[in-house]
C-alpha cells in the first residue's frame, strides 16, 4: 500500500479551476518532487493534502494516507493528523516562526498539542530533534527567539517542528528557495538524511529542477493545474516526452551568446572602497561598534564589459551596489565613473549619476502603481538637463518599448496589467531610456520563473548587441552569472576574494570559497543529446 | 530587559524636564504680564503689584523656573489665586475622582473590546463579525454625553439602580465609591471600547494572515488554538498603543461626562481654572497631565517589551 495516494484530485477556488485531475503517489522512504512554474498548482496540491486550503476551495477526487481518506475527514481528525502523521515545512523561514515565542516552546508545541508525551519528556524530545537538525542545545539553547537565528537556522527549527513526532509523510514546500546556495545544500542533505533515517515519505515542492534532479526518486511536472509528465527521476530526465518538461529543462540551464566586448577602456573604477555601519552602543558611555559591510573593495569595469558579482546574502554586494549608485556614502576609497567621482563631498554628483541606471529584483514592488507606463519609463528624464519633449519623447518611449519586446501601445497602460516578466522588461526600458553608460542589474532575474528568466536573458544578449551595454550583474545565481557575464567577481564577508574571466573562474576556481559556492549550487544532469 | 527599562526611564525623565520647561515658557515667560492677564484689563495697579509679588515675578525667570520645579518635587504646587487654597490639595482631591474613573473606564473598555475584537476577527465576514462591526460603528458615532444622559434616564431615573450624579466619596467604602462612578465609567468606556475592538480585530486579522499562523495549523493546532496561542499576543502591540492614548484622554478629557454626572474631576478643575484665569492651577494641572501621559507611555513601552522579545534585545 502506498503511503500517500492522490487520485484525480480536482480543486476549484470560488469557481475557478486550480487543479485538474491530479494523480500521484508516494511510498515510505521515497522522495517525490512536484515541480513547475508559478501558478502551476504545486503548492495547492500540498495544501490539499494538509487540508489547509484557502477559504472557498472545493476539492474532488481522493487523497489517501495509508489507505485512509483525507478529503472528507472531519476537521478535528485532521488536526490530530497534522503534525503527527504529516509534517510540513514552508518556503519562508524568516516568517514561518512565531516571533514572540522561543524556538524550544515552538518545537515542544508540536509534541504537546498532540498530547504525545508529558512536558518534561517533550522537552527532551525537542532537544533531541533540534540536535538532529543541527542545532545542539549547548550552542542553540531552547530559550532562543527566532530573531536570534539566521535564515538557515530558522529553517532547521521549522524542520525540527515538522519531524518532532516522526511523521510518516513530510511535505516541503520550496524549503530552500529563500536560502543561499551553501545553506540550501545543507538543508537538502538534512532532508535526505531524515528520509533515510526515519523512512518517511517526502513530498517536495520546488520550481527548481536542478534541486530535485539529484535528490528525488520520482518527479511530477505540473503546468496550469495539470500533471503533464511524471516518472522516475532518471528515466524522466532522459526521456522527456512533454514539450513543457523539455522547455523547463532547457530554460533552467539557459545559455546565451554575448557579442564580443570591445577593447578595454576603464569606465567604472572602484578603489579601496570601505562602507562601515555604526552599530548601536552596548553601554551608555561606550564608543559605538562598527560593522564593515564593504571592506577595501577595488575593481575596474571596462566600457562594453559585462561584469558579474556573486556572493551569498549579507556578503555586502547590495551595499556595494548602493554605494556605486551614490545612494550610500562610503567611509573610505573612491568610486569614479568615466574618471569623475560619483560623490562630490557627501552627496552624489548629478552629472555622474545620470550616466548610471539600475534594474532591481522585485518586478512587483519597483513601480508606482498609479502611473502609466509612459510616465514610469521616462522617470530617468528628470536627470537630464534638456529632456526630450513632444514627439521626441514619444519616439523614445516607442523605441524603448519595442527594444524590450513590448508594443509602443503599452505606454498607456498601468503596471498591474503586466506579468512579472513584462514588468522586468519595462524596468529594463526605464533603465535604458537615457542611454546610460552603465546599468546595474541587482538580482534582476531572481524572482522570475525559469522560462521567463530565459527570455529576459535572451533580451539582455540582444540589447548588448544593439546598444553596446556595459553592466554590473549582481546575483546569487551562479548559472545565470556564468552565461550573462564576461568577467566575474566573488564576494565574501565584504571582500572580493576572487575575480577573473567568467569561464575560467567557474571551471578553475582558485579561492576555496568560490569552490564551495560552485559545489553547493545544484546542477542539472548533463544529458545533452537526449534533449532534443 | 533591565537595560531596556533603564533606557526608557532615562527618556522619561528627559521628556519630563523638557515638558516642564516648555510649559513654563509658554505660560509664564511668553510676552505679556501674567498678573495683568489674571486680573483682567480693569485691574488696579496696587492689586497687580501685590499679585506680581505673590507670583514671584520680581525674581529672574530662571530662578522662577527652578523654584516652580523644586516646589512641585516637594509637593508644593503653589496657592490657587481664585480659591486661596493650596493647588496640591485641589489637584489631589480631583485626582481621587479622575484617576479611578479613568482606570475603571479603561478596564471596562478593555474587557469589552478584547473579546469583541477577537470574536469578530475569528468570524471574519460572518454574521458575528458584521454584528460586532455594526455595534462598534454605532459606539463611535453616538456622542458619549447623549449616551450618558440615556444611562441616567434608564438606570438612575427609571430603575433607580444608581444615583443620577455626584460622587459619594471613598470614605464611605470602596464599593460605594465605585458604585457612584459606574454610570460615568460606562459612558466613557463604550466609545473607547468600540475603537479598541476595531483595532484589536484588524490587528488580529493581519496576524492571522502571517506565515507562522499557517505553520501553527500545520503542527496540528485547531483554528481556535492557533488564534489564542499565536495570534492574540502578536496582535497586542497596536492595541497597547491605543490603550495608552485612551488612558491619557480619559484622565483629562472626560470633562463633558464629569459635567453630566456632576463629578468633581480634573477636567472640570481645568475648565474652571481657565475660565477664572487662574494660571497657577492651569500650569500645575497641565504639568500633572503631561506627567501622566509620559508615565503611561513609559508603561506602554515596558508592555511592548514584555510582549515582543525583539524589542528587548534591540537596545
Amino acid at each position: 500500500m502506498n503511503l500517500l495516494q492522490i487520485d484525480d484530485l480536482s480543486l476549484s477556488i470560488h469557481g475557478s479551476d486550480i487543479l485538474k485531475q491530479i494523480s500521484l503517489s508516494i511510498e515510505p522512504g521515497e522522495i517525490v518532487a512536484v515541480t513547475g512554474e508559478s501558478g502551476s498548482g504545486k503548492s495547492m496540491t500540498a495544501l490539499a493534502v494538509m487540508q489547509l486550503l484557502p477559504h472557498g476551495a472545493v476539492a474532488e477526487g481522493t487523497i489517501r494516507l495509508e489507505g485512509q481518506d483525507l478529503l472528507n475527514r472531519p476537521e478535528d481528525e485532521m488536526c490530530a493528523l497534522r503534525g503527527a502523521s504529516i509534517g510540513m515545512v514552508f518556503q519562508e523561514p524568516m516568517t514561518a516562526l512565531n516571533p514572540v515565542k522561543t524556538v524550544g516552546d515552538q518545537v515542544m508545541e508540536t509534541i504537546l498539542v498532540h498530547k504525545a508525551m508529558p512536558r518534561a519528556q517533550a522537552r527532551e524530545r525537542a532537544q533531541e530533534v533540534l540536535r538532529r537538525v543541527g542545532l545542539p542545545a549547548d550552542r542553540f539553547p531552547l530559550s532562543r527567539f527566532p530573531h536570534e537565528l539566521s535564515g538557515g537556522q530558522r529553517q532547521r527549527v521549522v524542520i525540527a517542528m515538522a519531524i518532532a513526532l516522526r511523521p510518516k509523510l513530510l511535505i516541503a514546500d520550496e524549503p530552500t528557495t529563500a536560502l543561499d546556495v551553501t545553506t540550501q545544500a545543507q538543508i537538502l542533505d538534512l532532508l535526505k538524511g531524515l528520509v533515510r533515517e526515519f523512512g518517511m515519505g517526502l513530498l517536495m515542492i520546488t520550481h527548481d529542477l536542478a534541486v530535485v534532479a539529484d535528490m528525488a526518486d520520482q518527479i511530477v511536472v505540473m503546468r496550469h493545474g495539470e500533471v503533464v509528465e511524471s516518472g522516475a527521476t532518471n528515466h524522466l530526465l532522459r526521456n522527456m516526452q512533454h514539450p513543457y518538461t523539455r522547455m523547463l529543462f532547457e530554460a533552467s540551464g539557459h545559455q546565451v551568446t554575448l557579442p564580443a566586448s570591445v577593447k578595454p577602456h576603464p569606465l567604472l573604477e572602484v578603489t579601496n572602497v570601505v562602507r562601515d555601519y555604526r552599530q548601536p552602543r552596548k553601554r551608555l558611555f561606550e564608543a559605538p561598534g562598527h560593522y564593515r559591510a564593504v571592506n577595501n573593495v577595488s575593481f575596474t569595469l571596462n566600457r562594453g564589459e559585462r561584469l558579474g558579482l556573486v556572493g551569498e546574502s549579507g556578503c555586502g554586494k547590495s551595499t556595494l551596489t548602493r554605494a556605486i549608485l551614490g545612494l550610500e556614502d562610503v567611509q573610505g576609497g573612491d568610486i569614479r565613473l568615466d574618471g569623475q567621482p560619483v560623490f562630490s563631498g557627501h552627496s552624489p554628483d548629478l552629472a555622474v549619476r545620470r550616466k548610471m541606471q539600475v534594474v532591481f529584483q522585485d518586478p512587483y514592488g519597483s513601480f508606482n502603481p498609479r502611473h502609466r507606463v509612459a510616465r514610469l519609463i521616462t522617470e530617468p528624464f528628470h536627470l537630464l538637463e534638456t529632456p526630450p519633449t513632444g514627439s521626441g519623447r514619444q519616439d523614445r518611449i516607442a523605441e524603448m518599448l519595442s527594444a524590450v519586446g513590448l508594443s509602443p501601445d503599452d505606454a498607456g497602460k498601468y503596471i498591474h496589467e503586466f506579468s512579472g516578466g513584462q514588468r522586468q522588461r519595462i524596468a529594463i526600458a526605464r533603465a535604458l531610456i537615457i542611454r546610460p553608460e552603465l546599468i546595474l542589474f541587482d538580482e534582476a532575474v531572481s524572482a522570475l520563473d525559469v522560462s521567463v528568466r530565459a527570455q529576459i536573458l535572451d533580451l539582455l544578449a540582444e540589447l548588448c548587441a544593439a546598444y553596446d551595454l556595459t553592466y554590473l550583474f549582481i546575483s546569487h545565481d551562479l548559472s545565470v552569472v556564468r552565461t550573462i557575464t564576461d568577467r566575474v567577481m566573488v564576494m565574501q564577508a565584504g571582500q572580493i576574494v576572487e575575480q577573473g574571466a567568467t569561464e575560467q573562474v567557474f571551471s578553475e576556481p582558485r579561492h576555496p570559497y568560490t569552490r564551495t559556492l560552485i559545489e553547493a549550487a545544484p546542477t542539472l544532469p548533463d544529458i545533452g543529446e537526449n534533449v532534443a | 530587559m533591565l537595560r531596556y527599562a533603564l533606557k526608557r526611564l532615562i527618556s522619561l525623565l528627559v521628556s519630563l524636564a523638557v515638558a516642564s520647561a516648555v510649559i513654563f515658557a509658554v505660560i509664564e515667560v511668553a510676552p505679556g504680564d501674567p498678573a495683568s492677564f489674571m486680573l483682567g484689563v480693569n485691574a488696579q495697579e496696587d492689586t497687580l503689584a501685590a499679585l506680581r509679588a505673590e507670583l514671584g515675578l520680581d525674581v529672574s525667570k530662571v530662578q522662577r523656573y527652578f523654584d516652580w520645579v523644586g516646589g512641585m518635587l516637594a509637593g508644593d504646587f503653589g496657592t490657587s489665586y481664585t480659591y486661596r487654597t493650596p493647588v496640591s490639595q485641589m489637584i489631589s482631591d480631583r485626582l481621587w475622582v479622575s484617576l479611578p474613573l479613568a482606570l475603571y473606564a479603561l478596564t471596562l473598555s478593555t474587557l469589552i473590546a478584547f473579546p469583541a475584537g477577537i470574536y469578530a476577527a475569528a468570524r471574519r465576514g460572518k454574521a458575528g463579525d458584521l454584528t460586532v462591526m455594526g455595534a462598534t460603528q454605532l459606539g463611535i458615532a453616538v456622542p458619549n454625553f447623549w449616551f450618558a444622559m440615556m444611562l441616567v434616564l434608564v438606570f438612575a431615573i427609571n430603575l433607580r439602580w444608581f444615583n443620577a450624579g455626584g460622587f459619594a466619596g471613598w470614605d464611605k467604602g470602596f464599593w460605594t465609591g465605585l458604585h457612584s462612578l459606574t454610570l460615568p465609567a460606562i459612558a466613557l468606556a463604550l466609545p473607547q471600547a468600540a475603537i479598541l475592538a476595531r483595532v484589536m480585530r484588524s490587528s488580529l486579522l493581519d496576524i492571522l494572515g502571517e506565515d507562522f499562523m499557517r505553520t501553527a495549523r500545520a503542527k496540528g493546532l485547531s483554528r481556535r488554538q492557533a488564534l489564542w496561542r499565536h495570534g492574540v499576543r502578536n496582535a497586542l502591540i497596536p492595541v497597547l498603543t491605543i490603550i495608552g492614548l485612551q488612558f491619557s484622554f480619559l484622565l483629562a478629557g472626560s470633562i463633558i461626562i464629569e459635567q453630566v454626572f456632576y463629578l468633581p474631576g480634573l477636567g472640570r478643575l481645568v475648565f474652571q481654572a481657565i475660565s477664572a484665569r487662574d494660571l497657577i492651577v492651569v500650569e500645575s494641572v497641565v504639568m500633572l497631565l503631561v506627567f501622566a501621559v509620559i508615565t503611561v507611555n513609559f508603561l506602554v513601552d515596558l508592555a511592548y517589551a514584555a510582549v515582543d522579545p525583539r524589542l528587548r534585545s534591540r537596545t
